[in-house]
């Protein structure tokens, strides 16, 4: 950031040339200053120049020759255009790779262990041959790495030698050269569609206003097109572009990797300098779309652009389990030491007691004859020990797991269900390291939108001028989709979309042959390239799908639309000023304009994809400055302003701009305007004036002759699309947008054409953007605003309510409010559309201030947000709108079934509240029957009273339902694989509502604990109003606080840092660019997907690795304690009766390939079992598969199998003539045998690669020893083992040896298998028990689970009266019912706009067991209807209401509410499901509700009436079934 | 890396996505399967990972067959073992005279390796120059000694002689020498040096120190002589454990139906020259007859028939709990 600091400085006192301000020394210390930085700055030059004189080195240069030079001892350094990813050269490798291995401790362990071999005194090994494993190690380990580097080198190949047309010196002319051969200061000429590469400065554009289309896809995924502008002095030439002229310096950045910053200045040979910005890049990867020809100079190239920067590669994690496994190794570590340890006192011991003098005949003395003392003897056999049992420490292990891990990894890559037909994309793992974690996941941070939700937006509905129109037809459209969507899942695209894709695919096809004619070499690379792009881009949803663009009107407002164009073309035809517009019609009208404008939508058309739609009126003022401008405003008061050449307005986030350089000059084209906008009128068909039937955009024929329903609009965000396409729908669409015009298409009026002033784009802190346009009808100036309710409601112009027109607005006002907070109860996304009049000194006093932020060049940003700011003030409402976000398929299912998994789920979203806790609720992240705590906190001391508050409530509720736990603990048969639904049944069910604010609070130290500990009693959390800092704060203090594996899932880059904190972080390769999956190390499509990923593939990882590190563990110490127990027989003296060859290929040849396929494929549970009971997955977070004492229990088990295993060869051999291998082979063999078939026990899956594997080692030992055996007589010292093997095995001793022992090894461990698996199995094994059935089977028996247990529960309540059933399905009521102000338990209020006061606001919505019962039921709806009618008959007002509604009761349940309301509008359930829904919105806003809408505040009274009629409708029937009564009393009683 | 990757993805179109991750590990390419068009992974059992497989459940119900089926064969073997190691009629048929060491470690790390194996193969340059393990036997002041080491340095010499006592008189009783080695060692790993006599062979070379007499005066038998002396191959060939028994020589049965050794008197005629109080050793003589499974020793047989019981025992233990837990399991058994 210091960098950036000088070079802003740096700017100011060159770039703007008027140092004029400074003071003399002022001046002088910056040029200090200046010298100083020099050296951080890079300064750019043609190459087409000759070489400058001696005295600035830091040039590159061209030759007259094609070679390049760099001129010696130049102060910096400029990259090639080359791409070099591979880590080694030819002579490198070998020295590099080893060092790199040896950065792992453990292979610094090995080799030590084997140089240890090389000291004479403690040889235990032919040292040549102890090398050898870990020599095998760092070999497979190098191939390993050889192999990617030489992928990484022929993709950079590949790369390299892509072509580009870069200008020539000598043949005056752009030629074809490599990419690699592109250097820094070369002019490159890119067509479209070619890939860009370097980071080019744009010099030169074939579009006319200098503009260049780039899609930025590779780079951060977002595949609408972005503009970048042509460096501004360049524009203006007129001939053109001539690189042999080009004789300017660019001063700019080193380079960095901020993607979204480029600063520096160009030099004018006259000494003028300019500004240049991101504007002016374009970087490396990037597309060129929509324009001819560009031609730009390389800034930055090779590893130094920008993208290659970006490029962080792979993480490397390390995965709990694998920690866990390091303590263990360290016992291990210890356990040697230990045995070492007593070796060496034990033969200390030994050689002590032959004395001094008399020395045994077998005890060998140095060579030069002398006798070791005992003290150095024990000292050097703990030396030898150490090589001797070095096995102990599983050398092999991390090689191994690292085989598994890939391994798994490939398998998770190909698993179908987690690839996604729509996007073309699969599961990508990022990091290698880290499967395993993904089974012992207890806290899922999720983000909401592009998350669940799909980030499709559609257009739902509207309000404008306090009338809400609620687009019925529109509605049922949607829903429509949505059936089709899940019906014909994945079934082809809609018939429309479809020749749509076809057409640009054909198209770019047909440009591909175009392009490689032109330029043939292209074809290889380039062809391929293209036509795989082609592909994207009609894959890609940059083009909305027709859900979002077909939106039906509704009439009433269509009616008014048309109505308000008749009369403003009369106005116009008349002269008429637009005042005499109703004030209802005129907010109509600028609610579409808004709509239409309001926003950085691109247009195109579909036929031609390379031009962006030109409708536009050549208006263009010869003089195009803003002075200029200026001037003509305010002749007298702006005319001495900055001549910066800073002239975009681009102020913060993302928005495009537009340039102040060619504003429209109004005055001297007024006329032109007119005339040609007559003339459109004219030509325009008669539109129909009773429009319901027509379609739209129906047959509209603009001038170009394009089908106007065929433009499409490419926008930043899809809420911006969404918009167009609602205003389009009414006829208003945007047909063309330059950086200073906008061309909207009208009904009746034609095609009127806005001048742009400025657009201010949206970012996060204001949430809101505006636009400003002078009005070509009223020649006003108007600010267009568009945003957040919750911050536009605060700049409404304050209303008085003295006059009638005041009056009036603030009705407008109410209303709307009261729209918008039922828009966001049905879940949908609010935005506010206001408009302002500025008069033209209000302009052109905030212009020259906005002015002057755009040329400060430090601050500059904070500067135009103040600007900003300060504009968006005294606004006048215009209306709202609402936009669905659908949810992802599956999401709610997913949800459920991930939370019965044990996974706690938080969403933390940027969202408001109402709209999340709307969404929660639908995709089943809250439940009806679930309290909700909201926490909504205004200070620091509030938020911890509340926290106290809820704190001992939930404390209260938890002991109470303790007692229930234990009355409802009555398990027979199959319950026990369900005891954790049997607890979340009896348990309060509570959920947290937390915002942004509150949140912050919370997080401080002095309340994280509480918080937590309040957070962790909930069944999910809901965080509102989350910054990406609180996200990531958020997951950090749960991962460190609790300990628990968290995994963070998004899409958006305001997830990344969430993503990063987490131990597992899961990016969504969705619409929302590639930011998250870059920082993720999963990437899955589709968020349903998780399910699979975790449920399964994460326990299938977890089960497997951890078998297989506790099973390695076992082998090893097995192994390694059969050569202990010879110690007691060799005088401690490190003799091993074992062949040191099979010692030390026992691990790597042996007894490795059958583990490695175990941890591979083993599947303790089938992928069915594992996700139709989610249970299964708390196995992987109770770390039940690997616990500490497991570790302890091999250990032990390992030790008696090695007991028998060397005794029961002992016994039968003591006191024979055996010689020391050849009972040395029997025991190896015997240990084989044990623990091959040790692993036979722990493998649950028995596929023909398993017993392939197993019969391979065995016979591979077999084959090994024969042919070791018999290949040399006189090898091999000392065992030299000739013919021992064959020998051996025409002994039927060796047999029998062989497989008493074994049998007699593992016969505990089968027993106890056994007996575990009979008397007290685990879930794992229920599970597994389960896979037996058939799949019918499987779903009669899970129905039959599902259905008792609730039964049985019910019967627990004692509420055994035949009414019982019927008080399942409704939940609903239960709340309606607890809505009832007697029971409101809201302890504290607050008032909507005023201050917000704390509120706990906690309502038990039902009894668990009822919900339990609905779940039991929903699946089988019949049944219930069967109960009912068992039910009492007395009450037949009762009987009728439970009879309609647990239909209905079922579906609430379902995932979308908009099947709800799809439902309740179909004639048959018309009045009931109107009331219905309205009795579910009504429960909502009360259950979290009056948390934010006070009692006194000026809450819609028809709404409240609304609530108050239906719950007490609701109330009535309910009071009809007498279970539900005492169940109400039951709730009573639990309230607070 | 990522971004670069996905620029390669634009250019050779087919790798698809999984090349992001490709920077780190080979299986981005492995993985790559997906054609240029769709990447789509194959429908194939091994990659879903739906290979047909056996899933045993261990429960009792399942696993008690296996218990009996095992100690029904482990019993029998083990009285048929146990039986034919107490069977063996001592002295019927080839009488195998052993003589014993306890506490003798032929196992200690540093005496196995004291030997060199191209010497006693019988190569020349290594019975000059024997090898470094021999130190501190391997020269005799620089004159290499053959066979060099600890091992042959600490071979066991005493020599006994049996005698069938008639009366007073004994009479000695036939011990072949030969055939006491494996066949192997002394055809193919025991050789001695060319030459046309042994003595000149081994010219040049010193006896290892506590040898009485030098290596090629070991026997007069041209062809037990030297290296190939069957009663040094046999001390080379290092016991497992420190108490062994090495076999020493051979009585070949008498014709027809008489014990090779009948009841009697016998002498035993010890030269004792090998010490063994240094080490509180034993020295035992053992004479056997073997079967099939070698000598004597009923732990084999024992060991088969507790194993067998046990496992048994296993199986009614599983029986009854079988009986009482299993019929919660039976549901999940039988589909049904």
């Amino acid at each position: 950031m210091e960098r950036d600091g000088g070079a802003k400085r740096k700017e100011t006192a060159s770039g703007e040339e008027g140092a004029q301000g400074l003071e003399e020394p002022k001046r002088h210390q910056q040029q200090r200053r200046r010298r100083r930085r020099e050296s951080k700055t890079r300064t750019v030059r043609s190459n087409l120049l000759p070489p400058p004189g001696g005295g600035e080195p830091e040039v590159a240069v061209k030759g007259t020759s094609h070679r390049w030079r760099r001129n010696q001892g130049s102060s910096q350094y400029l990259a090639d255009n080359r791409l070099k990813t591979t880590k080694y050269t030819v002579l490198s490798f070998l020295p590099k790779n080893l060092f790199e291995q040896f950065h792992r401790l453990a292979n610094v362990y090995f080799v030590l262990i084997a140089l240890f071999n090389f000291v004479p005194v403690l040889n235990a090994f032919q040292p040549e041959l102890a090398l050898a494993p870990v020599l095998f190690i760092l070999a497979v380990t190098a191939i390993k790495d050889l192999w990617e580097d030489y992928s990484r080198h022929r993709s950079d190949h590949e790369i390299n030698h892509m072509d580009c047309l870069v200008y020539c010196r000598d043949e005056k002319k752009y030629v074809n050269r490599y990419w690699k051969e592109v250097r820094v200061g070369d002019f490159v000429q890119l067509r479209c569609n070619e890939i860009i590469p370097a980071d080019i400065l744009l010099l030169s554009s074939s579009d006319p206003d200098g503009l260049c289309h780039i899609e930025t896809a590779n780079l951060d995924g977002e595949t609408n097109l972005k503009q970048r502008q042509v460096v501004r002095e360049f524009l203006e030439l007129d001939a053109e572009f001539n690189p042999m002229k080009f004789t300017s310096v660019i001063e700019c950045e080193k380079p960095n990797n901020d993607l979204s910053r480029f600063r520096g200045y160009i030099i004018h040979e006259n000494g003028k300098k300019a500004a240049l910005y991101k504007e002016n890049l374009l970087l490396r990867g990037c597309t060129i779309r929509n324009t001819e020809e560009i031609t730009g100079i390389v800034i930055y190239a090779g590893h130094e652009t920008k993208a290659l920067l970006n490029n962080s590669g792979p993480r490397y994690k390390r995965s709990k389990l694998e920690r866990q496994m390091n303590m263990d190794v360290l016992w291990c570590v210890l356990i040697l030491v230990v045995m070492c340890l007593f070796s060496a006192i034990g033969h200390g011991l030994w050689v002590w007691q032959y004395g001094e003098r008399k020395k045994p005949l077998f005890d060998v003395p140095e060579s030069d004859g002398s006798y070791l003392s005992p003290v150095l003897a024990a000292v050097y056999l703990f030396l030898t020990m150490i090589i001797v049992l070095q096995v102990l420490i599983p050398i092999s292990l991390y090689v191994s797991i690292e085989i598994v891990k890939i391994c798994q990894v490939f398998f998770i890559h190909q698993d179908k269900e987690l690839y996604d037909e729509e996007t073309d994309s699969k599961l990508q793992c990022r990091a290698l390291n880290i499967t395993e974690d993904l089974g012992q996941i207890q806290y899922i941070f999720s983000d909401k939108t592009g998350t669940l939700t799909e980030n499709k937006m559609v257009f739902r509905r509207c309000t404008v001028s306090g009338i809400e129109y609620s687009h019925d037809a529109n509605a049922r459209r949607i829903a429509m989709y949505q059936e089709a969507d899940s019906e014909e899942d994945e079934a082809a695209p809609k018939g429309g979309t479809l020749s749509q894709r076809g057409s640009i695919g054909s198209h770019q096809s047909v440009k591909v042959v175009h392009r490689t004619q032109s330029t043939k070499s292209h074809r290889r690379t380039g062809s391929r390239a293209e036509a795989k792009r082609a592909s994207i881009l009609s894959k890609h949803t940059a083009f909305s799908s027709p859900m979002e663009k077909d939106i039906t009107p509704d009439p009433k407002l269509f009616e008014k639309v048309n109505e308000c164009a008749r009369c403003l073309e009369i106005m116009r035809n008349e002269e008429k000023s637009l005042t005499h517009l109703t004030p209802e019609l005129a907010d109509i009208f600028d609610f579409f304009i808004a709509l239409t404008i309001c926003n950085t939508v691109v247009v195109t058309a579909p036929n031609q994809p390379r031009h962006k739609v030109r409708v536009r009126f050549e208006l263009k003022s010869p003089v195009k400055t803003i002075e200029d401008f200026i001037r003509r405003f305010t002749p007298s008061r702006l005319t001495s302003g900055s001549n910066s050449g800073s002239s975009s307005s681009l102020s913060t986030g993302k928005s495009t701009h537009k340039t102040g350089s060619s504003f429209l000059s109004t005055l001297s084209t007024e006329n032109t305007l007119l005339k040609l906008e007559a003339r459109l009128t004219r030509s325009s068909p008669k539109m129909n004036n009773n429009g319901y039937g027509v379609q739209p955009a129906g047959g509209w024929t603009t001038e170009n002759g394009l089908k106007e329903g065929e433009l499409r609009y490419e926008a930043e965000s899809p809420d911006e699309a969404a918009l167009v396409y609602a205003a389009r729908a009414y006829n208003c669409s945007l047909v063309g947008r330059l950086p200073d015009q906008v061309s909207v298409e009208l009904p009746h009026l034609g095609r009127l054409t806005f001048e742009l002033l400025h657009t201010l784009g949206f970012d996060s802190i204001r949430k809101r953007m505006s636009v400003v346009i002078r009005h070509p009808l009223t020649d006003e100036i108007n600010v267009y605003t568009k945003g957040a309710d919750s911050v536009m409601m605060d700049l409404l112009l304050p209303c008085s309510s003295d006059d009638s027109r005041g009056k009036h607005q603030k009705k407008i006002q109410s209303k709307t409010q009261n729209y918008l907070n039922l828009y966001a109860v049905d879940g949908l996304r609010t935005l506010c559309i206001a408009k302002k009049v500025l008069s033209k000194e209000e302009y052109a006093c905030w212009l020259q201030s906005h002015l002057e932020a755009e040329s400060s060049l430090e601050n500059r940003d904070e500067l135009l947000f103040q600007s900003a700011i300060r504009l968006e003030t005294n606004l006048h409402l215009l209306g709202a709108t609402g936009i669905e976000d659908r949810l992802q398929d599956g999401v709610p299912e997913t949800i459920a079934n991930l939370r019965q998994a044990g996974l706690q789920i938080w969403v933390l979203t940027g969202d408001k509240q109402e709209t999340a806790v709307n969404i929660a609720y639908a995709c089943k992240l809250l439940d009806h029957d679930e309290e909700i705590i909201t926490l909504n906190a205004e200070s620091q001391e509030t938020c911890a009273a509340l926290l106290e508050q809820c704190l001992y409530y939930v404390e209260s509720k938890f002991s109470n339902s303790e007692v229930e736990k234990s009355l409802g603990k009555v398990n027979i048969g199959f319950t026990s694989l369900y005891p954790p639904s049997s607890s979340t049944a009896t348990s309060p069910n509570l959920g947290l509502v937390i915002d942004g604010r509150t949140l912050a609070y919370a997080l401080d130290r002095t309340l994280e604990d509480k918080f937590l500990s309040l957070a962790r009693r909930c069944r999910s959390v809901l965080c509102c109003r989350s910054t990406p800092l609180q996200k990531s704060m958020v997951v950090k203090l749960v991962r460190n606080k609790l300990k628990a594996m968290t995994l963070a899932i998004g899409d958006g880059a305001n997830d990344v840092s969430m993503i990063q904190v987490a131990d597992v972080g899961v990016g969504i390769s969705g619409q929302e660019g590639m930011q998250a999956v870059m920082a993720s190390d999963f990437a899955v499509p589709r968020f349903r997907q998780l399910e699979k990923l975790l449920l399964v593939h994460g326990h299938w990882c977890y089960s497997r690795l951890a078998n297989m590190v506790l099973y390695f563990f076992y082998k090893n110490a097995m192994f390694v304690a059969l050569l202990f127990w010879f110690q007691f027989y060799c005088g401690f003296s490190g003799s091993s009766m074992i062949d040191q060859w099979y010692l030390i290929f026992f691990n790597l040849l042996f007894s490795s390939l059958p583990q490695l396929i175990t941890g591979v494929l083993d599947k303790d549970v089938p992928a069915e079992i594992l996700v139709t009971v989610p249970q299964l997955y708390k196995s992987g977070q109770n770390m039940e598969e690997y616990q500490p004492h497991m570790f302890w229990m091999n250990m032990i088990d390992a030790v008696y199998q090695s007991l028998v295993c060397f005794f029961i060869p002992y016994l039968t051999y003591h006191d024979s003539d055996v010689d020391l291998f050849s009972w040395g082979t029997i025991i190896t063999t015997i240990a084989l045998f044990t623990i091959i078939l040790h692993l036979g026990i722990e493998t649950k899956t028995w596929t023909w690669l398993h017993w392939t594997a197993c019969g391979f080692s065995i016979l591979l030992f077999f084959i090994v020893a024969l042919v070791y055996n018999s290949s040399c007589s006189t090898c091999f010292p000392p065992s030299n083992p000739y013919w021992t093997m064959q020998r051996l095995m025409g002994d039927p001793m060796f047999y029998l040896t062989s497989i008493i022992s074994s049998v007699a090894a593992l016969l505990p461990r089968f027993f106890y298998r056994t007996l575990q698996g009979t008397v007290f199995p685990t879930q794992l094994q229920l599970g597994r028990q389960l896979a037996r059935w058939t799949p019918k089977d499987l779903n009669l028996h899970k129905d039959t689970i599902s259905q008792q247990h609730p039964t049985r529960e019910q019967e627990l309540q004692s509420s055994a009266s035949k009414s019982s059933d019927t008080s399942g399905p409704y939940p609903q009521d239960h709340s309606s019912l607890a809505s009832q102000p007697g029971h409101q338990p809201v302890s504290v209020t607050e008032s909507q706009t005023g201050h917000r006061t704390a509120i706990v606001n906690a309502q038990p919505m039902a009894h668990d067991a009822m919900m339990d019962s609905l779940k039991g039921h929903s699946p089988v709806p019949q049944r219930t209807e069967g109960s009912v009618q068992e039910g009492p008959s007395g009450d037949s007002e009762g009987e009728s209401s439970t009879r309609e509604a647990s239909p209905l009761s079922s579906v609430l349940d379902l995932p979308d509410f908009s099947l709800l309301n799809w439902f309740s509008s179909t004639p048959l359930f018309n009045g009931f499901g109107r009331a219905f829904r309205l009795s579910q919105s009504s429960l909502q806003t009360d259950m979290l509700g009056s948390t934010f809408l006070s009692v006194g505040s000026q809450l819609d009274q028809d709404l409240k009436g609304l609530k108050r009629e239906t719950s007490d409708c609701f109330q009535e029937k309910v009071k009809g079934t007498a279970a539900v009564c005492r169940n109400s009393e039951n709730l009573e009683t639990t309230f607070l | 890396m990522a971004i670069n990757y996905n620029a390669k993805d634009e250019v050779d179109g087919g790798h698809g996505s999984n090349l992001v991750m490709g920077g780190h590990s080979g299986t981005g390419n492995a993985i790559g399967g997906g054609g240029p068009k769709s990447r789509r992974p194959d429908n194939t059992a091994f990659k879903q990972q739906r290979l047909p497989a056996w899933q045993p459940i261990l429960t009792a119900g399942t696993v008690l067959p296996a218990f009996f089926v095992v100690g029904l064969i482990f019993i029998p073997i083990g009285i048929g073992v146990f039986v034919t190691s107490n069977n063996i009629r001592e002295f019927e048929g080839h009488v195998f005279m052993y003589y014993g060491l306890s506490n003798f470690y032929q196992n200690h790390r540093r005496y196995v390796k004291s030997r060199d194996d191209s010497q006693l193969n019988g190569d020349i340059t290594a019975l000059r120059n024997p090898s470094k393990e021999c130190e501190p036997y391997r020269r005799d002041e620089d004159i290499p000694i053959a066979p060099c080491g600890a091992i042959a340095n600490s071979m066991f010499n005493d020599t006994l002689e049996l005698f069938q006592m008639n009366g007073t008189t004994p009479i000695p009783i036939a011990l072949h020498k030969k055939g006491i080695a494996w066949w192997t060692d002394k055809n193919v790993k025991f050789r001695n040096p060319p030459g046309e006599n042994l003595t000149e062979t081994f010219a040049g070379t010193a006896k290892p120190r506590n040898w009485p007499k030098p290596v090629y005066m070991l026997d007069k038998d041209e062809e037990n002589n030297g290296f190939i002396n069957e009663d040094f191959i046999v001390w080379m060939r290092t016991a497992a454990l420190p108490t062994f028994r090495k076999l020493y020589r051979l009585i070949e049965r008498k014709n027809g139906l008489h014990p090779t050794l009948p009841v009697g008197q016998y002498l035993l005629k010890i030269t004792y020259n090998y010490p063994v109080h240094t080490f509180d050793g034993r020295k035992r003589m053992i004479l056997s007859t073997i079967s099939w499974m070698g000598g004597k020793n009923p732990f084999l047989g024992i060991a088969y028939i507790t194993v067998g019981s046990i496992c048994f025992l296993f199986g009614v233990v599983l029986l009854v709990i079988h009986h009482k837990y299993g019929n919660r399991n039976n549901s999940a058994d039988i589909p049904n």
